[in-house]
């Protein structure tokens, strides 16, 4: 019975007014509580969503009779100014939409294994009694193993029990330990900021066993390798609301309201500031709705357009008139007053490398590392402060004081041109989309003698101008005439290229220039995936990153660039970095780049279409080698990059086999190595990945939907690294064989387990022989956070994992007591491992080999030289018996040795004893007396105490290392907050803000907006490059050899849809061939949410590509249409989306549209329609596998070539027949 | 006189960036079960476009609102008992059906973990919620034109496009343009839904205007559905009740926002009081020139800092609270005194109390001319040079009148003019600020409001009085049990 039935909410007597129109009647409205009862709920937990998005976004969740019922945006983000807009409301529709998966029939509630699997696993173990030699009875018989993993992708789980399936995953394990080496296990998770403590969870155990973890920011294609290129930095971005200190900001290819939806209102509303915003963008994309001006670019000619506008630049801003703030900056910031040798080149020259002091026999500490500038005042050459060798030689001098190392004061000069011994002609090369060639141009130059040596100098700036062609007076020969002469790089030469107008090239780069001018550097440039996932993705960021640099907006607050693409920041990294790869138990943890890894695994280097030769500079004869995966094999042997698996024998075995050759100490067995891998009875496994020795075994995929969303070329994936049924129709091209590899058959299904923990069904989980139900972001405790913004996010659990689900934490944790127990048994004691390690960047590694020569000792051109000419080679104690014991507290060595990153390393020891009492101690064991890690929450507690971004004693050590560096004072950066500590409890109760930290380039000291590298601005840190500063120009042999010395434009990859010894389907009468591009779409965070029906019912329920009406017209396809896109690559089925949005030419398949979800069959294939990456796969560039050489020194998610998809077409047609393959 | 108050929402459209995540927070709170699979409280649209029901602008089509005939203000689809008649009592036809939304889907998910071992993968394939079927293939969804989804051919559906295809518009890529229009119900001062309703279900609260179908009288009739012009009352088909959004009126009455303006990551949603003369809304809503109905409703309001409203307002019963509230209301700021906010559809003569600022949209067509169409004379792009055709514009926010829409889009444009003028040192400003017809200073708050937009700035929405409704000492201690 209601009691309150006959109350009134307001008691009114009825009322007619508006002359009887309305009338106010007393109404029984106790109704009314039946939404107020929806609204009430029991409890609000904050946590945040572990999605690879970028966005760190904090969410209440409301729980409500024991339930999840719906999320909303938190708000109570501490403030940015009173002048400014909020952060709040963070979040964006897909977040918004998440607790549909927590209770959805989607969601993965138990532990699975495919029937095949289990029902062999059962009958080995009656057959066995050691469970290793049951795996082994599995997986060594073809037959046995085919059946499991031709079942791949094709249903039939069954639900077992955690037990059952941690003891198969155990015997799988060590098996192939035993058997192939620790290396053979792989994992893979990305992205560590989004949940930083799940990411450790599972690279802590792979890294205690010995294997390798896959990078995902180089193989994501995100990585711009333009930043470290540049700056010596992975990438360094400013926080979303640092946009709105801008006063002039061009969205260049990054769609901010779709990809950036919780931060896009900094845009719109800096608009309101009278802050001009341009688009560049080939579509009318949902940014360009927002846009003062829209260049629409063709795709993958940005870097054209950029071009051009750095000739307005530099021919408005430093040659027609010298723009003081602009010049001042380039000369104590920038490359460009450094010296650059030439080499004769027929009757003309070319650019050679960096002047050092080594050429002029100037005794200082490692002068084969220290460059060279003119001084203005005095005419003389000398070296400044600042350069790589200061870095690792004289620390006091590692700054960009107005200085020399001699400690005299400097003013360097800029260009040659009043002060040259001669002119000569420098041939630069020239790529556009019909032809490569070179323009030869007049530059002034210094003649330097030097024992019976006589060559020429110039400086970057004099390159600059010539290359750009920007003549000057008495220097015009071989120079375009104006803006409209169509030599390059002028804005009528773009037109040609790009499609857009010269007068708005000539508009926007003036403008952009002239509002930095006004401002002091406030113009900004957002730059994203659009111009990023290109094969030359690097020379594309270079030539758009030249107008930030030009007009000396970089370091500046509202200035810069500004990259977004999937560089998330991981603020406590220094703890964080310590226990995902257990580097309190051993160092080092093999570290794989992802692209090499798959580039062999999945075998697409055996189908190679395209010789280098293709893209060399006109300027080198031939390339060093005509394939690309040589490139990569020749990176792995010099110790460029990681290579793992690495040899072909197994590693805990090489020591035995190096004593069996009368090797005792370390070093003798590093020895012995050296001299088997120059005799080539050890080699790489990187030169024969088809050899069954040298496959990888295992992979763990966490945190991630590999095959569905990152796994570029799919169907390769499919057919060679799980064996699966596939849609590839390109066939091997056997007559373009690498040099440097063995050619056996094609292996397929190297894999033997494939294990993944998922919350949710996807493409990866169908196909994995292991699925573990892990707990979703809303029922653990975790870490998040990003370069969006400075707060550390926590994840708390609302509810407890449901059914059999467990935290990521627990799932690896559970793993290694198990695998501890049977290893005990099964494989005891202690065994050596030996670690290849490549030469390491921000380490004294990256002034390994000088010149930037490369020297194969493969070829006796040097001696091999661990650390020097090839990876070095570290031993590793590996008891794995003791896995569990480890894996659960907190290792000595964090005790003993400094932590740090970024090259800056100190003691956390007092950290470390603290965490004794934050955490709570082991009782007995191995780990006596150290700190508990037996809970994500203690893990998380000790990331952010053994952070300098997180504990403020700790930023104190960094700021003071650095401080003995560079011999600068820096303290004060991180002082007013040195007492601070950002514990969990603390960033529950409302998000607090990061503590500045050396770590990081830029600083938020005082509630300031974080820019990237106002620290070396502002406080002359040296730029961790050759030069120190940021670089133009890039000098080594394989850079020049591709023609990249200094920006310039390059043509997307030749338009291929087969080749023609691959499978031809019968085509059809109308077939449209169209670019193919796969951004981020708008209803999905790569494959996470596109399967939840909340978003799938907001736009058409599945697969779906976007392209021209007019181009659908010319193949009779309609709105909606099924239709089929095919290359060689594979083939994808999807819905069309007819629109006037998109430019003809191009289709856009919206990024990790999984087939999991209303995919029908292939006419082509049979099989079901692939994924977004079945007509894509990767090619690898040369220039990115570049080592052990300044910047170009490999560091994890660093530097190494990127999985760039991007450059590639399909042929599309209708679909008339859709079979759903239901048999 | 007699003053009322109303809780109102003004949407800025030049910073929807059409993420929808007030579609989702909103669904996901009030309309995720069965039966109300398809009702969107909240949904986005992109516009030029059909819309959501299908043309749901379109009112020779659905007869919702109201017209006038013979000079007095009369329901479209006629008064609720002529709704009676026999002939009509089980049939609407002006009542969009289920195609005009969309069958509501799911897929056969578990299918996934479940399927045995076949030859080819499984994939989780779309059902009806209605029937159960599969759907061969999906046709229709509540946002199935997103982002120019559909092309000319969807766009040109549009009923706001009317004249304007060919001349004035082209849907091409050259000169594409788009916006997006986030809708709710209207909670007009003169519902069309409350007019045609049979069971006098529907009412618009006194103290706060909401417009509400309770639960307990709602006989399922339907009528409100075609009476709506904004086709925003949704009919359940579990319950067999009207359903609509509330304005989130259990948020509301604690002085909360409303989930959808919570929880815009755009930060685009203001709400906040204004006060209007009661007794002058069938005059207004029966203004003759559909182009001056924005200003007659706009002429309702009444200024919260004059005495005498004060007076009355006193005097009708609004409390002191909710005038503090009204004198610092960004609704009032936004659509009266800077007169940048608009109704939407005002020809539909309810009176809608959701008001939209229009978006600059100020994109130059760049693809026009190789010489001069690129470049835009002065810094920012002029009025004239904007993509989106004011009278487009119009065609939605004024019934027609390009002039405020003009208006409002010079003063957004002057307002960024003067602001760089500050942020780069110049001068003299005076002629700019005349032109736009406002104050330095109003200029100034302007800004402060759109661009900056603190929550308190954007949200101010008095408390309801609860202790005046019910036994509130005896009520204490027994809330929320249902005994």
């Amino acid at each position: 019975m209601k009691l309150w039935k006959k109350m009134r909410f307001f008691q009114q007597a009825t009322e007619k007014y508006a002359d009887g129109w309305s009338s106010s009647a007393v109404k029984d409205r106790d109704w009314e509580d039946l939404y107020r009862q929806r609204w009430q709920h029991d409890k609000v937990v904050r946590t945040t969503h572990g999605v690879n998005c970028t966005g760190s976004c904090s969410w209440k969740v409301f729980v409500k009779n024991g339930l999840i019922t719906w999320e909303h945006q938190q708000r109570d983000y501490p403030g940015t100014d009173p002048d400014m807009p909020e952060f709040e409301p963070r979040g964006c529709p897909r977040g918004a939409s998440y607790s549909w998966y927590v209770y959805s029939p989607l969601r993965v509630r138990f532990p699975y294994i495919r029937r095949i699997l289990l029902e062999l696993w059962r009958e080995a173990l009656e057959l066995h009694e050691n469970p290793l030699e049951a795996w082994q009875s599995i997986v060594e018989d073809p037959e046995k193993a085919g059946q499991y993993k031709k079942a791949r992708g094709k249903g039939g789980f069954l639900r077992c029990t955690w037990s059952e399936v941690y003891r198969l995953i155990a015997a799988q394990m060590l098996y192939t330990i035993k058997t192939y080496g620790p290396d053979r296990i792989a994992g893979f998770t990305p992205i560590p900021a989004m949940s930083m403590v799940s990411y450790a969870a599972g690279a802590r155990f792979i890294s205690l066993v010995g294997g390798p973890m896959l990078s995902f920011y180089d193989w994501y294609a995100d990585l711009p390798p333009a930043s470290p290129q540049i700056w010596g930095e992975q990438t360094d971005v400013p926080e979303s609301s640092d946009w709105y200190n801008s006063g002039y900001l061009i969205m260049w290819g990054s769609n901010v309201p779709l990809t950036r939806t919780p931060d896009a209102h900094f845009m719109t509303e800096v608009r309101y500031k009278g802050t001009k915003v341009v688009a560049v963008s080939p579509d009318y994309a949902e940014n360009v709705k927002f846009a003062d001006s829209w260049m629409a670019v063709k795709p993958g000619s940005d870097g054209a357009l950029a071009q051009a506008m750095t000739h307005v630049i530099l021919k408005e801003f430093y040659v027609d008139k010298s723009s003081p703030y602009f010049v001042e900056y380039a000369k104590r910031f920038t490359d460009l007053p450094f010296l650059v040798t030439l080499n004769q080149w027929g009757d003309c020259y070319v650019t050679g490398r960096f002047l050092l002091a080594s050429d002029l026999g100037w005794d200082i500490v490692n002068p084969e590392w220290q460059t060279v500038v003119c001084n203005e005042v005095t005419g003389e050459m000398t070296v400044p402060n600042g350069s790589i060798g200061t870095r690792w030689g004289d620390h006091l001098k590692w700054n960009l004081k107005q200085e020399d190392v001699y400690g005299q004061s400097l003013e360097p000069l800029l260009s040659l041109a009043e002060q040259a011994d001669e002119r000569v002609m420098v041939a630069f090369p020239y790529f556009d989309n019909r032809s490569k060639g070179v323009k030869k141009r007049e530059l002034p130059v210094r003649r330097i003698r030097k024992g019976d040596k006589e060559f020429y100098v110039t400086t970057v700036y004099d390159l600059m101008l010539a290359h750009y062609g920007v003549s000057r007076k008495g220097l015009t020969r071989g120079y375009p005439q104006d803006y409209d002469d169509q030599e390059s790089y002028t804005p009528a030469w773009q037109e040609q290229i790009t499609g857009v107008p010269r007068e708005q090239v000539i508009q926007i780069a003036r403008e952009f220039a002239e509002n930095a001018e006004q401002t002091q550097g406030r113009s900004m440039i957002i730059m994203g995936a659009g111009a990023n996932h290109w094969f030359n993705s690097d020379t594309i960021y270079r030539a758009i990153l030249n107008l930030v640099l030009l007009t000396g907006c970089q370091g500046v607050n509202g200035g810069g660039w500004a990259h977004y693409v999937g560089q998330e920041k991981c603020r406590p990294i220094e703890g964080w970095n310590a226990i995902a790869f257990a580097r309190d138990w051993s160092a080092p943890p093999r570290l794989q780049n992802a692209t090499s890894f798959y580039y062999f695994a999945t075998d697409q280097w055996r189908y190679e279409e395209l010789p280098m030769s293709q893209l060399t500079a006109a300027t080198v004869g031939k390339p060093r080698y005509e394939h690309p995966a040589d490139y990569n094999v020749l990176a792995a042997q010099l110790g460029w990059l990681p290579s793992y698996p690495q040899f072909n024998v197994n590693n805990l075995q090489i020591a035995d086999m190096a004593r069996a050759a009368g090797a005792v100490s370390p070093q003798e067995v590093a020895d012995y190595v050296v001299s088997s891998l120059q005799e080539k009875t050890i080699r790489f496994a990187a030169e024969n990945p088809d050899d069954p020795r040298n496959f990888p075994r295992t992979l763990w995929v966490w945190r991630s939907n590999l095959l569905s969303s990152s796994g570029k070329g799919h169907e390769y994936f499919m057919k060679h690294l799980l064996g699966a049924s596939h849609g590839l129709l390109a066939e091997e091209n056997i007559s373009f064989k690498p040099e440097k590899m063995v050619w056996q058959e094609a292996a397929e299904g190297k894999l033997d387990l494939l294990i993944n923990l998922e919350f949710r069904m996807t493409g990866t989980a169908l196909h994995s022989d292991i699925l573990l139900p892990a707990a979703t972001w809303y029922e653990k405790h975790d870490l998040s956070s990003t370069d969006m913004h400075p707060f550390v996010h926590p994840f708390n659990p609302a509810i407890d994992p449901p059914w059999e689900a467990k935290t990521d934490w627990n799932i690896f944790r559970g793993m290694a007591e198990v695998f501890s127990d049977m290893a005990a048994k099964y494989f005891p004691g202690v065994h050596q491992d030996l670690v290849a390690v490549p030469l390491m960047h921000d380490s004294v590694d990256e002034i390994a080999q000088p010149f930037g020569r490369v020297r194969e000792w493969s070829k006796g051109e040097v001696a091999p030289v661990p650390g020097k000419t090839m990876p070095k080679l570290v031993p590793v104690e590996r008891d794995y018996g003791l896995i569990h014991e480890k894996y659960s507290s907190l290792g000595p060595l964090l005790e003993k040795n400094p932590v740090g990153a970024h090259g800056i390393s100190f003691s956390v020891a007092d950290q470390y004893h603290q965490l004794k009492a934050i955490n709570g101690t082991v009782e007995a064991g191995l780990a006596a007396g150290r700190p508990k890690l037996e809970t994500a929450r203690q893990a998380a507690e000790a990331m952010l105490t053994l952070s300098s971004a997180t504990n403020g004693k700790v930023a104190m050590k960094a700021w003071e290392a650095e401080e003995g560096k560079t011999g600068l004072l820096l303290k004060d950066i991180a002082e007013e907050r040195a007492g601070e500590r950002l514990t969990f409890d603390g960033i529950t109760a409302q998000p607090r803000q990061v503590i500045p930290t050396p770590v990081f380039t830029g600083s938020n000291k005082g509630n300031r907006r974080y820019s990237p590298f106002t620290t070396n601005i502002e406080r002359l840190v040296a730029f961790r490059t050759l030069t120190g500063r940021q670089q133009f120009y890039l000098d080594h042999e394989v850079i020049l050899e591709y023609g990249e010395g200094l920006p310039i434009f390059k043509p997307t990859l030749q338009l291929l849809v087969l080749a023609d010894r691959d499978q031809q389907p019968s085509r059809k009468e109308k077939e449209i061939v169209l670019r193919y591009l796969t951004p981020h779409g708008k209803w999905n965070i790569h494959s996470t949410y596109q399967d939840n029906i909340h978003m799938l019912t907001l736009f058409r329920g599945g697969p779906h590509i976007w392209l021209n009406h007019q181009d659908a017209q010319e193949a009779d396809i309609g709105d909606n249409d099924w239709v089929e896109l095919y290359n060689r690559n594979g083939v994808v089925v999807a819905r069309a989306v007819l629109t006037h949005r998109l430019p003809r030419g191009t289709t856009f398949m919206y990024h990790a549209q999984d087939k999991h979800i209303n995919m029908p069959g292939s006419t082509i294939t049979g099989e079901r329609g692939g994924t977004h990456n079945s007509p894509t796969r990767i090619h690898i560039k040369p220039t990115q596998c570049i080592g052990g050489y300044a910047q170009l020194s490999y560091g994890f998610n660093y530097y190494g070539p990127i999985g760039n998809q991007r450059d590639v077409y399909v042929s599309i047609r209708k679909l008339n027949e859709v079979n759903w393959l239901e048999n | 006189m007699k003053i009322k108050a109303q809780i109102a929402m003004v949407i800025n459209l030049d910073k929807c960036i059409g993420c929808h995540t007030c579609s989702v927070t909103c669904k996901n709170t009030w309309t995720n079960r069965s039966g109300a699979e398809y009702m969107w409280f909240n949904n986005v649209e992109t516009k030029p476009g059909a819309g959501y029901p299908d043309q749901w602008e379109d009112q020779q089509r659905y007869k919702g609102g109201w017209h006038l005939r013979k000079g007095q203000l009369t329901l479209r689809s006629g008064f609720r008992w002529q709704g009676l008649s026999l002939s009509r009592i089980f049939y609407n036809p002006n009542s969009p059906t289920i195609d005009d939304y969309y069958e509501p889907w799911t897929y056969d998910y578990q299918k996934l973990l479940k399927s045995p071992v076949r030859r080819h993968m499984p994939t989780a394939r779309p059902q009806s919620l209605l029937t159960g079927e599969y759907i061969e293939k999906l046709r229709k969804g509540p946002n199935w034109d997103d982002d120019l989804a559909g092309g000319p051919q969807a766009g040109g559906r549009d009923p706001n496009l009317r004249d304007l295809l060919g001349e004035e518009v082209r849907l091409e890529f050259e000169k594409a343009f788009m916006l997006y229009l986030p809708r709710l119900c209207e909670h007009c001062l003169n519902p069309g839904c409350v007019a045609s309703c049979p069971s006098g279900a529907i009412y618009k609260r006194d103290e706060d205007g909401i417009v509400l179908v309770d639960q307990e009288k709602c006989r399922g009739w339907r009528y409100c559905t075609s009476g709506c012009p904004y086709k925003k009352v949704y009919y359940n088909w579990k319950t067999y009740k009207a359903e609509k959004c509330t304005f989130c009126y259990p948020r509301v009455e604690e002085g909360v926002a409303t989930v959808c303006s919570e929880t815009c990551p755009g930060r685009l949603r203001y709400m906040g009081v204004l006060l209007y003369d009661a007794d002058r809304v069938p005059r207004a809503a029966a203004q003759p020139d559909e182009q001056a109905l924005y200003q007659a409703q706009l002429e309702l309001f009444l200024d919260p800092h004059d005495p005498a409203v004060i007076a009355q307002a006193r005097r009708d019963g609004i409390q002191e609270d909710w005038l503090a509230a009204a004198q610092i209301s960004p609704v009032y700021k936004l659509a009266v005194q800077y007169g940048l906010a608009l109704p939407l559809h005002p020809e539909f003569r309810t009176l809608p109390m959701v008001w939209y600022i229009p978006p600059l949209s100020p994109m130059v067509s760049v693809l026009e001319s190789r010489t001069s169409g690129s470049v835009t004379t002065g810094f920012f792009p002029t009025l004239e040079q904007m993509r989106a055709p004011v009278q487009y514009l119009a065609n939605f926010l004024t019934g027609g009148n390009p002039q405020p829409v003009e208006r409002a889009l010079r003063r957004l444009l002057g307002m960024r003019h003067f602001m760089r003028s500050l942020e780069t040192g110049q001068e003299n400003q005076e002629q700019l600020l005349e032109t736009i017809g406002l104050s330095e200073q109003t200029v100034r708050h302007m800004y402060r409001l759109l661009a900056v937009a603190k929550y308190e700035d954007r949200i101010v929405i008095p408390l309801a009085h609860r202790e005046e409704s019910r036994k509130a000492h005896q009520e204490q201690g027994k809330v929320g049990y249902a005994l």
